[in-house]
């Protein structure tokens, strides 16, 4: 394995100009998301239109493989409803832990499938994914108006 | 020790016949020579005590204390064996004062829960450090949850010191127990042991001392510490995993309340009354970890055959030469730059997160530690939510180190 399928150019990128980094005041729903092994913390927030994602924003410290993650799926997700982020939240998962997944349609996300290599890498990849899941489940439950049916 | 004096103990002192006592150090790892720099977590092993454990397995295994067959008895002569060497590692007055534990950690969560929580009232004080591993901690924050009583903390300096003045200053008059760490997990500082002890034992604190990092480096003579407690694990000491020693004075262990109740630390058993073994037994309920203790007592004879003198005087030659190394490479900072430190280094990256370095290093077969090091008040205090920790054993050389400082670089190229 080489370092370089791990530190694709894409990542490096995000890593070191992540985008949608920053505060988001006010949102409507936000998570905290820390990896206990290793110190890393990442906080999300959301600002929904209708059903879907109109603004996300990200802060924290983490590892390259963390913070790139973190950038490409705000951009991934951003004017998704909740249902498809979650949809590719899902496929995200699989990417990170299945050989066999395959990366078609997932555009700069697919260049996480290096990560799965690095088993001890995974969860700094996933950290910003549960936190994103943790946060669409917080914000059914506080606007039960919203159905992410 | 003068540089003159560590020059010769360590032209003396062969390395390379050291390392091929290691077995897995010849091993190669993503097709480079293993660089083994996370002796703080774990240290390898000796083939000495790879035998003792292979040859008990074959052909002595029995449960202790409890057979009149021949196994039986040798097994609990191997065990038993075992203790009476870590009687004299650490230069304890009897085979009373050393409990086996599964390590540095149950010998804390020993003492916190059958000496201090029958005896702490509210508002009672347990001292710690701002230095120590969580193990120091937790237990005391639990105590404490318990009985009522408040946890200080005494702090430590921007170098990662922690001035015995400051200690003494938090001892008050209803400090019960002072609790710190002999050498730092996360930063190497080698604390003022001698005097705190002294200090606290002046105004009748009890002390524990967690020597985890400690005894890998020094040596410990618990008489000449006085302290009242000193715990230890094997697998820092070149020993299995999940053995580990707990020391006591006597005297206290003996007012002490077993700490858990089961077989072995009993003498007699009926529903109305148990009478409870002498010690050490009263703390080594159910059946122990008996080739992990056999293989903590072949740690100690093989280091018993080194000239330790020599070792930690390379061991010290390692750290300078790392700290040498290290503190030329820009944008690197060493954390934790106390003026006495064991052989470990931790430091971070400008630019270069611990653990993409620590996935980088790898890659060149290097082993270091990246995270918080169970210690996150202390990457609190110096505002890094992690480090890169190369920790050294007698094993390690200077082309190691020479090796980990060329791959930080590469790491530091690849996210310019």
């Amino acid at each position: 394995m080489e370092l370089n399928e791990l530190y694709r150019d894409v990542i490096l990128d995000h890593n070191r100009r992540p985008r949608n980094f920053g505060p988001l005041d006010p949102a409507d729903a936000s998570a905290d998301g820390v990896n206990p092994l290793c110190g890393d913390r990442l906080t999300l927030k959301l600002k929904f239109a209708a059903d879907k994602i109109e603004e996300i924003r990200f802060e924290g410290q983490g590892c390259a493989i963390s913070t790139a993650s973190a950038s490409l799926m705000t951009e991934a997700v951003k004017g998704k409803t909740r249902t498809e982020a979650l949809g590719l939240f899902n496929r995200v998962h699989r990417l990170l832990t299945d050989d066999d997944a395959d990366s078609d349609g997932l555009g700069k996300l697919a260049a996480l499938s290096g990560v799965r290599e690095y088993p001890a890498r995974v969860k700094c990849a996933s950290l910003c994914w549960h936190t994103l899941a943790a946060a669409l489940k917080s914000a059914a439950a506080n606007v039960p108006a919203v159905s992410t049916e | 020790m003068s540089n003159t004096a560590r020059a010769n103990a360590f032209t003396t002192f062969d390395v390379g016949a050291v390392r091929r006592e290691f077995p897995v150090l010849a091993r190669m790892v993503h097709g480079k020579p293993l660089c083994y720099l996370d002796n703080g977590a774990s240290a390898q092993r000796p083939r000495a005590v790879i035998d003792a454990v292979d040859d008990y397995e074959r052909h002595h295994h029995a449960n202790i204390h409890r057979g009149v067959h021949t196994l039986s008895q040798e097994a609990t002569a191997l065990y038993e064996g075992a203790r009476d060497k870590l009687v004299r590692f650490v230069n304890a007055r009897s085979r009373h004062e050393i409990i086996f534990v599964r390590g540095t950690t149950e010998a804390i969560n020993l003492v916190a829960q059958s000496y201090s929580r029958p005896l702490l009232e509210p508002d009672d004080e347990v001292l710690i450090t701002h230095l120590e591993h969580h193990a120091n901690i937790v237990p005391w924050q639990i105590l404490c949850g318990q009985t009522g009583a408040k946890l200080v903390v005494a702090p430590m300096d921007a170098r990662g010191e922690v001035r015995a003045e400051s200690v003494e200053s938090l001892m008050g008059p209803r400090t019960r127990l002072l609790a710190f760490a002999h050498v730092s997990n996360a930063l190497g500082t080698v604390l003022p042991v001698r005097r705190l002890i002294a200090a606290a034992k002046a105004r009748g604190i009890t002390t524990l001392i967690d020597g985890a990092q400690a005894v890998p480096h020094m040596g410990v003579d618990v008489q000449e510490l006085d302290c009242d407690f000193y715990a230890f694990s094997g697998h820092k000491l070149f020993g299995p995993t999940g053995i580990g020693v707990l020391y006591g004075r006597e005297a206290l262990l003996e007012r002490m309340p077993p700490w858990q109740g089961g077989g072995d630390m009993i003498l007699t058993v009926s529903f109305e009354k148990t009478v409870y073994n002498a010690l050490p037994y009263k703390f080594e309920a159910g059946t122990p970890n008996i080739s992990g203790a056999i293989g903590l007592g072949a740690a100690l004879d093989f280091l018993s055959g080194l000239d330790l003198a020599a070792a930690r005087a390379h061991e010290h030659a390692l750290l300078d030469h790392a700290t040498r190394i290290l503190s030329k490479v820009e944008g690197l900072t060493i954390i934790g730059t106390a003026s006495d430190k064991a052989s470990l280094i931790s430091f971070v990256v400008a630019g270069v997160h611990p653990h993409d370095l620590g996935t980088i290093l790898d890659e060149d077969g290097i082993a270091i530690r990246t995270g918080h090091h169970c210690a996150m008040p202390v990457m609190e205090f110096f505002k890094v939510p992690a480090t890169a920790r190369a920790s050294f054993a007698f094993y390690n050389t200077f082309e190691e180190i020479d090796r980990l400082a060329a791959a930080i670089a590469r790491a530091q190229a690849l996210f310019a």
